[in-house]
């Protein structure tokens, strides 16, 4: 009975979303006030409809119906509750389930938070968005619908995928799709300021802040999905350039660009159609990503095994949904006066150029996630692609932004002196350049890459350290400074902290491969392991071998590890379960390998690493989002609309 | 409406078409590493009589086709009428695997479609699929006299492949 509730609401959530995408879009284009009155409880109704959808088939999980064909397939009665309940994104119907909460979710908070907003913006914004959940809606309903019964029951389920049975599925895809569809908010805003025909300061103002929140999400989602890979994965590896992470770091990349480019068009009106196509391609980018990731034409086993119908649809909507934006960019943008003139010489400049910069970045990601796909098409064959092309391809890239990074955020808007950018910087360059070339002697050997990716990121902490120096001994007041204006150094210095985590790990990490029998030593990076034991445990749902690893240094002991490998019931595959031991400059890592044959004693394949920095790749993200966070709660978002909207033009100048 | 404004839509058309061609493209069609190898020796039980089996060791001595397929494998549908079309040439037995399927579906498809299969044998748990490497259905193995598999069809059998490829080798290798 209650996935029947959770199907009926679905279907209702489709004629809920639809009388809302065309009542509130087309109400705002005739200007009909009744219709657009309807934008803000159908959202409010949507999101319930879409949160009873998902309470539904939570409780088909956490009661274990196994005639529901995918609780059948991805939970099993052994599993731990608190993975029953997560299983329910474990899947691929269950993801899309999970998407649209999220996007309804947006939904519901533009509803709330938009009373400053005219009424015909947020009919709009909504209805657009409205138009976005019935792509969803229909795709679940016709191709992918999570509450499909099985006319024999089964005794048992087939078990959530062992692979993801870790606390990391617990909050890895629901950041993650917040941030995805976060992306919808913005795109949203600008498809409705193209419809409006005003692309103003006001529009950035109002977009400004959920680009920003979608951001945030993205960024902790993806680090917490790269950390979740650390150390499931048992090899170590913190990013492999998968065509799935792709797909997220993809609007990552063009979201950052947004943020970006939203603050220009803010303050001094300019970029507009630049912001514009940013948002439409952030949020074209998470559709492709779903695409890639859904349809199967890249990662899944076989196109034609799953259901070629999801490809097709997705590709579909796709079509409707980014080609239908991008005609209307067409038809739209020429209108749009660009605002007033800047130097070459300007904060303008600068974010121009990072933009650029972080926008080539995201096509040569994309080029090299499409590229096996697009000579397989053309008849070229099979190939892949891997880290090598995306690390020599993006590190070029990204290091000019680094290094503009900090001049954009000193420069003045307008217009302003390379003599005088040159006499703040220099001091701050000088020391920078030295402490880079000196720090890789510390850690052991030179190498000239070290020395630029460690002397780029002291220059955006002392940088940012003197501007906000200057900013505390310069102004007045120094406390009424916006909390944006902190939340982008801490953001700056986070990218600073990921950068340093980055070239550490891949400067210095050592790791070795080894047999070991009990008694045996292995050492790397100064710390001795030494394998004392492997006994058997029980899990809820697997038998484990654990190692008991002790670890010294200078003959010193320090803690035991305990890698684990899994063998769980449902599943031939055996899990990896690292043992790391994290401090603030290195992790010691060490997982269990197969047990070997051969030889007298029984003898495993055991991997330690030793990893300088590490935990700063994940730092660094956190302060990025910490940043975003801090950015996105400013008081001027909150303002009134009629006194800031007059406000911002003239305003710009000054900020 | 400026010519320039144009751009991201052609290009993101262009990225459309490729997309829509890589639909149709199978990204883990790779060549077999079990060619040219001997064939996995299976006994199976008849798809339309469990209680009777068939060996592989009685097609020693033959060249034969196996052929992997399911009745909820819409590909398997298309391939279906080639293979129809091959059987009633008589130029090579066709020995079918019903993979990962149920058997009341997988007779059910016969009964409907045609069966152009000299045995069908069943495989729900894709044990022997396993052993042949199948990672999809449809495939098909070409195996000798000696029981080597000599060529691996990916996807369904074309027309192209089956004149061009298929009854060349087997033609070569009946002799």
């Amino acid at each position: 009975m209650i996935p029947e509730i959770g199907h009926f609401s679905l279907i209702l959530a489709l004629f809920v979303a639809f009388a809302l995408g065309t009542l509130s879009v087309v109400g705002g284009q005739q200007g009909r006030a009744d219709w657009m009155a309807l934008a803000r409880p159908g959202a409010q109704v949507l999101w319930v409809l879409s949160g009873i959808a998902f309470l539904s088939l939570t409780y088909a999980f956490y009661t274990n119906d196994f005639s529901v064909l995918y609780v059948a397939q991805h939970s099993n009665s052994l599993l731990p509750d608190i993975y029953r309940i997560a299983a329910v994104w474990g899947g691929h119907e269950g993801s899309l389930l999970l998407w649209l909460l999220m996007l309804t979710s947006w939904m519901m908070a533009v509803s709330i938070f938009s009373r400053q907003l005219p009424d015909v913006m947020v009919s709009r914004v909504l209805g657009v968005l409205g138009l976005v959940a019935v792509g969803f809606l229909l795709f679940m309903l016709i191709t992918s619908n999570p509450f499909l019964r099985l006319a024999e029951i089964p005794e048992n389920g087939k078990d959530l995928n062992p692979m993801l049975q870790d606390p990391g599925l617990v909050f890895h895809p629901p950041m993650l799709y917040m941030g995805y569809v976060g992306m919808a908010v913005p795109f949203a805003f600008s498809i409705a300021a193209l419809l409006n025909g005003r692309l103003d300061a006001a529009w950035a103002r109002w977009s400004r802040p959920w680009a920003t929140a979608a951001w945030i999400c993205l960024t902790i989602g993806i680090a917490m999905g790269s950390e979740w890979a650390y150390y499931v994965l048992g090899w170590g590896g913190w990013w492999f350039w998968d065509p799935v992470e792709n797909a997220s770091f993809l609007p990552w990349l063009v979201g950052t660009a947004l943020i970006h480019s939203l603050a220009v068009t803010e303050k001094r009106g300019l970029f507009r159609n630049w912001t514009i196509m940013l948002a439409i391609v952030a949020f074209s980018l998470s559709l492709l990503g779903t695409f890639l990731v859904r349809s199967g034409v890249l990662t899944s086993v076989h196109a034609f095994a799953t259901d070629p119908k999801r490809g097709v649809f997705i590709l579909l909507f796709l079509f409707c949904v980014v080609g239908g934006s991008l005609a209307l960019f067409a038809l739209r943008a020429g209108k749009v006066q660009s605002g007033g003139s800047f130097a070459l010489v300007s904060r303008e400049s600068f974010l121009l150029l990072n933009n650029v910069l972080l926008t080539t970045a995201a096509a040569a990601v994309l080029l090299g996630t499409l590229y096996p796909l697009i000579v397989d098409a053309v008849g070229g064959g099979k190939l892949s692609v891997g880290p090598p092309y995306f690390n020599a391809v993006f590190t070029p890239i990204m290091m000019p932004a680094l290094f503009f990074m900090v001049i954009g955020s000193y420069a003045r808007w307008k217009t302003d002196s390379v003599a005088e950018m040159v006499q703040k910087l220099r001091p701050v360059a000088i020391i920078s350049v030295l402490a880079g070339c000196l720090a890789p002697l510390l850690a052991g050997e030179w190498s000239w890459l070290v020395s630029l990716s460690l002397s780029l990121a002291f220059w955006i902490v002392l940088g940012t350290a003197q501007q906000v120096y200057r900013q505390i001994k310069n102004t007045a007041n120094w406390k009424s400074t916006p909390i944006s204006f902190w939340g982008m150094h801490v953001a700056h210095i986070g990218v600073a902290v990921f950068v340093i985590g980055v070239t550490m790990v891949k400067g210095y990490e050592t790791e070795r491969d080894v047999r070991m029998v009990l008694g045996d030593t292995v050492s790397v990076g100064g710390y001795t392991f030494r394998l004392t034991g492997i006994r058997k445990e029980p899990g809820p749902n697997y038998s484990a071998d654990v190692g008991d690893v002790e670890l010294s240094r200078d003959g010193k002991v320090l803690r035991t590890l305990h890698p684990e490998k899994r063998a769980y019931f449902s599943s031939s595959m055996p899990m990896t379960q690292a043992a790391i031991d994290t401090s603030l400059v290195r992790d010691v890592y060490v997982s269990l390998g197969e047990p070997l044959e051969g030889g007298t004693q029984p003898a495993w394949a055991m991997r330690v690493y030793h990893k300088p920095f590490v935990s700063w790749i994940w730092a660094g993200c956190l302060m990025m989002a910490l940043g975003g966070l801090m950015a996105a709660l400013d008081r001027r978002y909150r303002r009134k609309v009629a006194a800031s909207a007059a406000k911002v033009l003239d305003k710009g100048v000054a900020a | 409406m400026k010519a320039k404004a144009l751009i991201p839509l052609g290009l993101f058309l262009l990225l459309v078409v490729f997309l829509a061609v890589g639909l149709t493209r199978d990204p883990h069609e790779l060549p077999s590493a079990l060619l040219d190898k001997p064939a996995s020796l299976f006994t199976a039980p008849l798809l339309d009589a469990p209680e009777k089996s068939f060996s592989s060791k009685s097609m020693l001595g033959k060249v034969w086709i196996l052929n992997t397929w399911a009745s909820w494998c819409v590909t398997c549908r298309q391939e279906h009428p080639i293979l129809l079309e091959l059987s009633k040439s008589k130029a090579v037995p066709i020995i079918g695997l019903d993979w990962r399927d149920k058997d009341v579906d997988g007779l059910k498809w016969l009964a409907r479609f045609g069966n152009p299969y000299d045995v069908v044998v069943s495989d729900n748990s894709a044990r022997i699929g396993i052993d042949f490497g199948v990672t999809a259905a449809p495939e098909s193995f070409v195996i000798d006299k000696t029981g080597v598999i000599r060529y691996k069809q990916n996807g369904m059998i074309t027309e192209e492949a089956l004149r061009d490829k298929i009854l060349p080798l087997i033609r070569e290798l009946q002799k």
